[in-house]
């Protein structure tokens, strides 16, 4: 072997370890930040399972919506009408948080059956319905037909 | 009457369309000069129809003329006059009819400006877009047509979302749009230089300022779009990997490899498949943005009510354009033959790499974007992607990637010496590591291992791209002269380092708390004072506001009274909040009203984010080093034949 190939043999390795090294942290990556959706119901039947976070949507109950005065700490429930979690959040809540509109928070339960949420997602299309609520009512609505 | 003038002027546009895509390119085949002939006319004629039927819809805009179904649906009489004009593409008709008319003054500019090219391949450049406007405009009448009449008409509009009215959302389509589709324009070109067999030098030329100004515009929409999140949807952050983010982005990152790479391809006549690929690529994502943005598959602020149909049509749109590209690409694979070649250390092997980080970094943000999608596609659950994965993966590429752009930057053409590029950077290098790791402790009292890292690479960037146009200005006596597409050249890449340091100080130092505050309140953030007055009402033309009065302070001295509102849009009753910043060079701080907490209080969202302007600043910059290498001589006068010679100096930079 010459040592121009040798050289070029070793620059070949250096960039191919280097892709593997990127590939793998990139897919680890990828695996930790997957976060799943579900619904009140799914809640309810145990779907979730380990303690990861996870994105929980549904509608905001009328008339739950409750804070002590003063503090940050708010707390409503989440119900696509057949079941509900009760959620807390302690922060500012996006414009678009209103009782009986749609609403995404992303947290994760608690041992009591407490949704502790760390972000309130303020994104929703005019209608004020997130497409993935608009779904999980309709399931909810179907199985209740049942 | 007049909405039907509107829709009569989009039916005749359509008509020229289908002759701009079929007679030039028929014309070309067969080699009929009076067909060829006809590109530049219908092409005319059909910009014509299409201005007159965006005449039109303003002109419904401005009257209230709410029997058209769009217009009651985004205006309202209350609505101030420069929104009424902006609310034209405010919504999904119209802003495809502001896609259309940008696609129709892209074409005309480049009928215009393309007198000095052999008309076979003129004709086949507009013929190709002639193909595209067919499709969007087809799209546009067939699904989404925003002359459809309301019957009966209604009485008052639904008003324009809140969210968009706003100065800076006002420009931010149009700048996206611009750059979104002129990526056409490379795209056609090099469909037109396959159907020719012709992939030569010329070829690389004249595409090339096309490209870049399709560049700079998309490098300013997007900038706008997230300086208009970061003050108006109200949390402070400048970029969420949003899905409708990297819809923009994705088309971005592949045209600044197309950039890169036409410039290996009009020095040497080498990557020419390659660059080939990316001009399909980079229109191929443009595309698929507009499907992801207005199929309503995504969750987003820009998810428009969703509409199965529309969704299937761009699918097919896009499988049809970039489909029957891929398959001319693949038939004329052989005429792309490499006209030299280079060695491992040479400009041109660190443009190759600037190429493949910047493709690895669209695979990666693209699998992020498409993978929930797929998922949900194939009902095995509702996933989404957390920002964290979008971090690694961009910058994993982006970190080796900025460090070869400050040598590749003062790199030879064909071979180089290595000492001599060694020497030229060894000062700029030394400079930015001991400034990196000392500046961040000096001036925050702390750093990371990460951040000494930000502030080197934006600060090597910096150095690297001033080393040329500091020793002109410096030592004007040595004759250094530099071309205007190397300042420009110069400049662009002292916005990218410009960029990382705001991000990079901005993301490491930003200062951010959510408290809950009383009238009289104090307390310190971020090194300042702050002292909460208390709330007011405030009445604006469509919307009734509730403002918070704050001070800044510093050392006891008002540096301002920020003035936060919570604003209720009286037709749609959405609430808005419109924060209050006090913006300097070197920070800004951010004041948010939050909601009534009772009894007087209120929760105030405040931060402190220094040199988070860099990040904007940078990308200004960048797009002005754009208008600069765009506006070069060289693609002015256009001397017969002058890219054919063999050009290719040692020199250290020459025209990049």
């Amino acid at each position: 072997m010459t040592p121009t190939r040798r050289r070029r043999l070793l620059l070949i390795g250096v960039v191919l370890a280097g892709v593997v090294v990127s590939a793998v942290l990139a897919l680890r990556a990828f695996q930790l930040n997957l976060q799943y959706f579900f619904s009140p119901t799914q809640v309810a039947e145990g779907e979730v399972g380990d303690a990861r976070a996870f994105r929980l949507g549904g509608m905001v109950l009328e008339d739950s919506v409750e804070r002590a005065e003063g503090s940050l700490t708010v707390n409503f429930i989440v119900t696509d009408y057949l079941h509900s979690v009760p959620v807390s959040y302690t922060g500012v809540l996006p414009d678009l948080f209103q009782e009986g509109k749609g609403v995404v928070t992303l947290g994760r339960m608690d041992p009591s059956g407490h949704f502790v949420a760390e972000e309130v997602l303020a994104k929703h299309d005019e209608n004020y319905m997130p497409p993935e609520v608009a779904e999980a009512l309709e399931q909810a609505r179907e199985r209740e037909q049942l | 009457m007049i909405p039907e003038l509107g829709q009569f002027a989009l039916v005749l546009a359509l008509c020229l369309c289908v002759s701009q895509a079929v007679l030039p390119l028929v014309g070309a085949h067969t080699g009929r000069r009076d067909f060829m002939a006809l590109a530049r006319p219908v092409a005319a004629g059909q910009f014509v129809f299409v201005a007159l039927a965006y005449v039109v819809l303003t002109q419904a805009f401005l009257a209230d003329d709410f029997s058209v179904r769009y217009v009651a649906q985004n205006s309202n009489t209350e609505l101030p006059v420069a929104y009424k004009v902006a609310a034209v593409w405010g919504g999904h008709e119209g802003s495809l009819l502001l896609w259309i008319m940008i696609l129709a003054v892209w074409t005309l500019a480049v009928a215009a400006a393309s007198r000095g090219q052999p008309a076979e391949f003129t004709s086949r450049v507009i013929g190709v877009l002639g193909v595209v406007s067919t499709g969007v405009l087809a799209f546009m009448i067939f699904t989404s047509n925003p002359f459809d009449r309301l019957i009966p008409a209604a009485f008052e509009g639904n008003d324009l979302n809140p969210l968009l009215q706003d100065p800076a959302m006002v420009a931010h389509p149009p700048m996206l749009y611009v750059g979104y589709v002129g990526l056409a324009v490379p795209f056609a070109f090099a469909v037109a230089a396959l159907l020719t067999g012709r992939l030569d030098k010329n070829w690389a030329r004249w595409t090339r300022p096309w490209t870049v100004i399709a560049w700079l515009f998309l490098t300013l929409g997007i900038a706008l779009g997230s300086w208009w999140a970061y003050y108006e949807l109200g949390w402070g952050g400048w970029w969420f990997w949003d899905p409708v983010e990297n819809a923009s982005f994705m088309p971005w990152l592949m045209a600044t490899a197309l950039l890169h790479s036409l410039a290996v391809t009009e020095r040497r006549g080498i990557f020419k498949s390659w660059t080939v690929l990316l001009a399909i690529a980079a229109f191929s994502l443009s595309l698929l943005g507009t499907f992801l943005v207005r199929s309503g598959v995504l969750i987003s602020v820009h998810a428009f009510a969703s509409d199965p149909t529309r969704g299937l049509f761009i699918l097919m749109l896009l499988g049809l354009i970039s489909g029957g590209a891929l398959l001319l690409y693949a038939a004329r694979a052989k005429l792309m033959v490499a006209e030299g070649g280079f060695r491992l250390l040479s400009r041109e092997s660190f443009l190759m790499a600037n190429n493949i980080l910047l493709v690895a970094a669209t695979g990666a943000v693209l699998f992020g974007t498409l993978y929930p999608l797929f998922l949900d596609a194939l009902g095995l659950g509702k996933i989404s992607v957390g920002p964290p994965y979008f971090n690694l993966v961009f910058l994993l590429p982006m970190l080796p990637l900025v460090l070869l752009l400050g040598a590749g930057m003062h790199a030879w053409w064909m071979k180089m010496n290595v000492s001599a590029l060694v020497r030229k950077l060894a000062w700029p290098a030394g400079i930015a590591i001991a400034l990196g790791i000392a500046l961040p402790l000096v001036v925050f009292g702390q750093s990371s291992f990460m951040t000494a890292i930000g502030v080197i690479a934006g600060l090597w960037v910096c150095g690297a791209a001033l080393l040329d146009p500091l020793r002109r200005l410096l030592r004007p006596q040595q004759g250094m002269r530099l071309t205007r597409a190397h300042w420009g050249m110069c400049l662009a890449h002292l916005g990218v380092g410009i960029f990382i340091l705001g991000a990079t100080v901005t993301s490491a130092y930003n200062v951010e708390t959510d408290r809950g505050v009383s009238p009289g309140d104090r307390w310190e953030t971020g090194g300042y004072e702050f002292v909460f007055r208390g709330v007011r009402d405030v009445p604006g033309p469509n919307f009734d506001a509730v403002e918070g009065e704050v001070e800044l302070r510093r050392g006891g001295e008002l540096i301002a009274l920020l003035t936060p509102q919570k604003r209720v849009y009286r037709v749609q009753q959405s609430p808005m909040t419109e924060a209050a910043i006090d913006g300097r060079i070197h920070r800004d701080v951010f004041v948010a009203l939050g909601d009534s907490l009772g009894g007087g209080a209120w929760s105030l969202r405040i931060q402190v984010k220094p040199l988070i302007r860099f990040i904007w600043y940078g990308c200004a910059i960048m797009a002005f080093g754009g208008l600069l290498a765009a506006t070069d001589r060289r693609y002015r006068h256009v001397p017969e034949r002058a890219a054919s010679s063999p050009a290719v100096g040692h020199r250290a930079a020459g025209e990049a």
